[in-house]
């Protein structure tokens, strides 16, 4: 099939950036999104013009590099899906795609589709963790978890943070990634010692990265190709509150 | 982080500035209630409401009390929704040329343009109905035991259609604001799990229905003669 | 070069108590004077950053991707092992030991592979405590399932993302440790290059992905964790970033790369659907407990898999390994593929794939059961292929997926160069010729969390706070000539992607260098790679500058070194006129087509050490010595 792609161009940071047209030819349904992009960048190779640069890495979705706003919407059209595991046979011969970064102030682009989402990784610097050190745990079974918060915490825990949830919120908050964070520890026996500090601080860090703040449109659910519940968001709320009201 | 830092902090942290838009919005929905309660007292007849409308008014202190209360939830939750929407505004400065919406209600995502005109509608309901500055001509109407005729008030004001208008119309944002606010809420307070989650949305259509309905039906049964003046004639 | 495994003498079960004890330690006070460069992030750099740093050194920590959490560690999806004997099912720490060694063919050293059995459990408990949400019996306690190589059920699995949890785990605590100031974390940045002065490893020389900057920094001691070099087959399961350039530039340095040829492929990956295909991608093996492997008996069997009766179905590994069955190890269930595909039986499209049969599984234990263990995999298969493996079987064929091989080291995981620490799937250690489910996480958690803490502190104190800073004219020097490599790069101004050379460097490899290796196909590649790689320097093509975020530079760089590396490699499986795990040299083959290991005269880990380009490495022999188990036939009938 043949595609006309409108990608975003941005030679670095400061760049003022822009949509280019390029068109995609002879693609096999069976590639996934990101082969397609590299038969597009081979032939901008071979034309002297200087290739996309896009985030990837894993191609199994599961590292939560790749990050691409497809049609407007993160990771495309396919419902818990990254964009490496996206296949072409999800479109039609003669379709147009807009290819875009993550966009959010806390995600500044570097270079054409790649952005910075090292923010994500200060906030969990700043509490997205259990203060133990290696060495002295307990016999993993000295302490029995019900199956049913274990199932909650891993629930939470399958978020890869690759950003979805900020490129998707109309108010490019980070909500549902900082949740799923602080929710995975507070399910857990192992988390609860440093709670409610934990709970602020990450939020603390949150904002002060310059995420948007949360209006409750669950779009980040939607978005997310790990399908972590906006009932995490309930819950880190809920955490919060906890933690201000019992201080 | 010291306590007394971060207690301050709770009024503008992401998270503090949303707990307060859902207990202030809470309280306004409350005053939404009674308020209609009252109200739909035009449907007894011209005593009772008239004795309603007065008996609010000897109130004295408590009366101010309560609306210094109200005027205090209405300025936090604006403020603070305003506030949001601008530092939303901020933290995407580069938009995207494609964007596409896969769930988020139209509601949810015009909260700020609902809000701000239902604050104008607030004030120029107050202006109309509560310091008869709109229409000084209200002031005039007394009941034959001479007290303030609201029961007259009322059916006049929506006798004009134009006034009668604004009014549905209002009630139609309002009860849009309404259906995502109410279940807002729910999440905001961290009372919401995946499986009330669904119910709440559903009771949060409902609710808001019903407050539509309840407010839409005084101006629609003026306008259908439904409710008349005494004596038929101004 | 000498190999000195530095094994601590006395019983098998001892010495790494023994060992610990013997070794010096820092006093607390001291700690902060010592400095650890950690190159990677992966469960071995992670878990090494954050365990160094929690004792009081100072750290710092490189990975090429956005963000620590993202190493390729992350993609492990089954599980990982630890002898907690919790199923009362007969398992030890003996039998973890010995099941290891005899996976890894008899080809790993007992004492580095008893330790790891050791501190496997320590892991568990370390992973419990960090907030891993393991999986559980109603109960409360945790759950295992059984693994390929093992008739225990011995590994720990979070859902399908064991390795990403894991992961998130090491990280968490690496995090709390650059949030402290103790580690400073270095994300998007690429190591180019070893500095070693007077024979020492001193620091390293880094590029930033991001502006093109090369910059030096200098440590006390510096660990690679930088993962394996399976991407030199181009098509494999590993992420597309990875590479051996850390590891290969190190043994450049003088570093001795042991092993080159012991790359094993996995049994159960999505096969190949056209040229375009960029990576493979792999599906728990974990999925050989419940699934039956089958192609049908005749060849040229067109029919769909639902068509073709039961008395006309090959269940090959249950017919030829009545024990093991499907969970024969992976070595002998990626040959048997290759054999029953080979003998024109392979299934789908391409005839490059054989069947992995959910439908008695789904039968006996019902849907539910079945999405409930493999529901995420199922979806993964689904996504990718378009097939919906619940109602048609899955097809399957090995790949390239992990390198047992990697650089020499001994018992404290230092390699030939003093300082230079190696750790997880970069070193050569545990595994042998061949590496069991479930043990590539154990070993770099136990690697990160437990035994390179303890060894740098020794080397701390015996080789002393170095007086080395980046000014020295060594730094300088590196520098300088990683700056003209890059030139070089851009400077060909060819016709060619650094990928295009990629994949025909992957086709040589697996062609002469994959499942089945022989002397003329082996002699065949050591002509075609100079060939290739004197292209490469020729006609290479890469656009931009090194002044800026420019992905063809990387890979560049990347492949230039794969070319090298490729020839290491052929080099040993030559050298080494043995079977053994997952070397198979045709040649060496029982009647039954089973592996022909030859204990006298291949019983040694083969060492490599560079002589210059364009030369012949020399290879050294490490002999191993089994006190403690019988070397035998491994048999899985």
């Amino acid at each position: 099939m043949n595609l006309t792609l409108y990608v975003w161009r941005q030679k670095n940071a400061d760049d003022k950036g822009r949509m280019e047209k390029y068109e995609a030819r002879d693609i096999n349904h069976h590639m996934s999104f990101l082969e397609m992009l590299d038969v597009v960048n081979e032939g901008l190779i071979q034309q002297g013009t200087e290739p996309i640069a896009f985030d990837h890495d894993c191609r199994e979705g599961i590292c939560g590099t790749c990050s691409l706003m497809i049609n407007g919407r993160a990771h495309g059209p396919e419902m818990a899906t990254t964009v490496c595991q996206l296949h072409m046979r999800h479109f039609k011969d003669g379709d147009t795609i807009y290819i875009e970064p993550w966009r959010a102030r806390a995600f500044p682009v570097l270079k054409d589709l790649v952005v910075d989402r090292s923010a994500f990784d200060r906030i969990m610097q700043a509490g997205g963790f259990v203060s133990i050190n290696a060495g002295g745990a307990p016999d993993a079974n000295a302490l029995p978890i019900a199956k049913k918060d274990a199932d909650t915490a891993m629930d939470a825990a399958a978020c890869i943070g690759c950003g979805a949830c900020v490129a998707s919120c109309k108010n490019a908050s980070a909500m549902l990634f900082v949740a799923a964070k602080v929710s995975q520890f507070a399910s857990l026996p192992q988390g609860h010692a440093e709670r409610k500090q934990r709970v602020e601080k990450m939020v603390a860090q949150m904002d002060r990265e310059g995420f948007g703040n949360c209006t409750n449109y669950y779009e980040c659910e939607a978005a997310c190709p790990k399908e972590i519940s906006v009932k995490f968001i309930a819950m880190m709320n809920r955490e919060y509150l906890m933690a201000t009201v019992t201080r | 982080m010291t306590t007394s830092q971060s207690s301050v902090s709770f009024t503008t942290a992401s998270v503090g500035k949303k707990v307060l838009m859902a207990i202030t919005g809470i309280l306004l929905i409350g005053f939404l209630i009674v308020h209609l309660i009252g109200n739909l007292q035009l449907f007894v007849g011209q005593e009772q409401l008239n004795k309603y409308a007065e008996t609010l008014q000897s109130l004295g202190a408590l009366k101010w009390g309560f609306r210094l209360f109200m005027l205090i939830l209405a300025v936090v939750h604006v403020w603070k929704g305003v506030v949001l929407w601008l530092e939303n505004q901020r933290a995407r400065p580069v938009g995207y040329r494609r964007e596409d919406t896969i769930q988020a209600s139209l509601s949810s995502r015009t909260m700020i343009y609902t809000g701000l005109l239902i604050l104008a509608f607030v004030v120029y309901h107050l202006l109309h109905f509560t310091v008869i500055a709109t229409n000084p001509e209200y002031a005039q109407l007394k009941d034959s035991m001479g007290r303030m005729d609201v029961y007259s008030m009322v059916i006049t004001g929506f006798s004009n259609y134009f006034i009668a208008a604004v009014y549905l119309i209002a009630m139609f944002l309002l009860a849009y604001h309404l259906s995502h606010a109410a279940e807002s809420f729910f999440q905001t307070m961290g009372w919401a799990n995946e499986k009330y989650l669904p119910k709440l949305k559903f009771l949060s259509n409902v609710f808001a229905i019903i407050i539509f309905l309840g407010y839409a039906s005084m101006p629609i049964a003026v306008l259908l003669n439904y409710v008349t003046l005494p004596g038929g004639g101004f | 070069m000498k190999l000195d495994a530095k094994v601590p003498s006395g019983p098998l079960a001892d010495k790494w108590d023994k060992h610990r004890f013997e070794m010096k330690l820092v006093n607390p006070a001291n700690k902060r004077k010592f400095s650890a460069i950690v190159v990677g992030s992966g469960l071995a750099g992670a878990a090494g950053a954050a365990s160094l740093a929690e004792l009081g050194y100072n750290v710092s920590c490189f990975c090429y991707q956005d963000s620590p959490r993202r190493a390729h560690s992350i993609a492990a999806q089954g599980g990982i092992n630890a002898s907690k004997n919790y199923q009362n099912d007969g398992d030890s720490t003996w039998r973890l030991f010995y099941d290891t060694v005899k996976g890894g063919d008899f080809r790993s050293r007992e004492a580095n592979v008893y330790r790891l059995a050791q501190v496997a459990n320590n892991i568990i408990d370390q992973c419990v405590a960090q907030g891993v949400p393991f999986a559980r019996e109603y109960g409360g306690l945790l759950a295992n399932r059984s693994f390929g190589g093992a008739q225990v059920s011995r590994t720990f699995y979070a859902r399908g993302q064991t390795g990403q949890q894991l992961l998130l785990g090491a990280y968490s605590s690496l995090s709390r440790q650059i949030g402290q100031g103790q580690v400073k974390m270095y994300p998007r940045t690429e190591m180019l290059d070893l500095v070693v002065v007077d024979g020492r490893a001193r620091g390293i020389v880094v590029r930033d992905m991001v502006t093109g900057k090369i910059s030096s920094h200098a440590a006390d001691a510096v660990v690679l964790a930088t993962g394996g070099y399976g991407n030199v087959f181009y098509l494999a399961t590993y992420a597309k970033g990875c590479n051996g350039t850390a590891a290969y530039r190190s043994y450049k340095k003088g570093a001795a790369f042991a092993n080159p040829c012991f790359t094993q492929i996995h049994p159960t990956c999505i096969p190949v659907s056209g040229e375009y295909q960029s990576k493979l991608t792999l599906m728990s093996e974990s999925l050989r407990n419940d699934g039956r492997i089958w192609v049908p008996k005749n060849r040229d069997d067109n029919r769909a898999a639902g068509d073709i009766p039961e008395n006309e179905r090959d269940y090959y590994l249950e017919r030829k390994y009545p024990s093991f069955g499907n969970l024969a190890p992976r070595d002998i269930s990626s040959r048997s593929a290759k054999e029953v595909v080979d003998d024109g039986r392979g299934v789908g499209e391409t005839g490059v794939g054989v069947y992995l049969d959910f439908a008695d599984a789904i039968k006996r234990l019902g849907k539910d059961v079945i999405e409930e263990r493999y529901g995420n995999l199922f979806q993964m298969y689904e996504r990718i292929t378009g097939e919906d493996p619940y109602t048609v079987p899955m097809r399957i064929y090995p790949a390239s997926h992990y390198t047992m091989g990697g650089l020499w080291v001994d018992y404290n995981l230092e390699s030939t160069i003093p300082g230079l620490f190696v750790a997880g799937e970069a070193n050569f250690s545990d595994h042998g010729a061949n590496r069991l489910g479930a043990s590539a996480l154990m070993q770099g958690l136990a690697d990160g969390y437990f035994v390179v803490p303890y060894t740098l502190g020794d080397h701390f104190v015996r080789a002393g706070v170095s007086d080395v800073t980046t000014d020295h004219p060594e730094f300088k020097k590196v520098e300088q000539e990683v700056q003209e490599r890059m030139k070089k790069l851009l400077s060909i101004n060819g016709k060619r992607s650094p990928d295009t050379f990629h994949r025909a460097l992957g086709k040589i490899m697996w062609e002469y260098c994959g499942m089945g290796r022989n002397e003329a196909g082996l002699k065949k590649a050591l002509q075609e790679i100079p060939a290739l790689r004197e292209e490469f320097w020729q006609d290479l093509k890469v656009m931009g500058t090194n002044e800026e975020l420019n992905q063809q530079l990387e890979l560049a760089g990347r492949v230039a070194d794969f070319l090298e590396i490729g020839e290491v490699m052929c080099y040993d499986a030559l050298t080494r006129a043995e079977s053994c795990g997952a070397h198979f040299r045709e040649e060496f083959q029982t009647e039954e087509g089973e592996a022909l290991r030859n204990d006298k005269d291949f019983c040694y880990v083969s060492a490599w050490e560079y002589q210059g380009d364009g030369k012949e490495p020399a290879l050294h022999k490490e002999p191993l010595v089994f006190e403690n188990v019988e070397l035998s036939t491994r048999s899985y009938k």
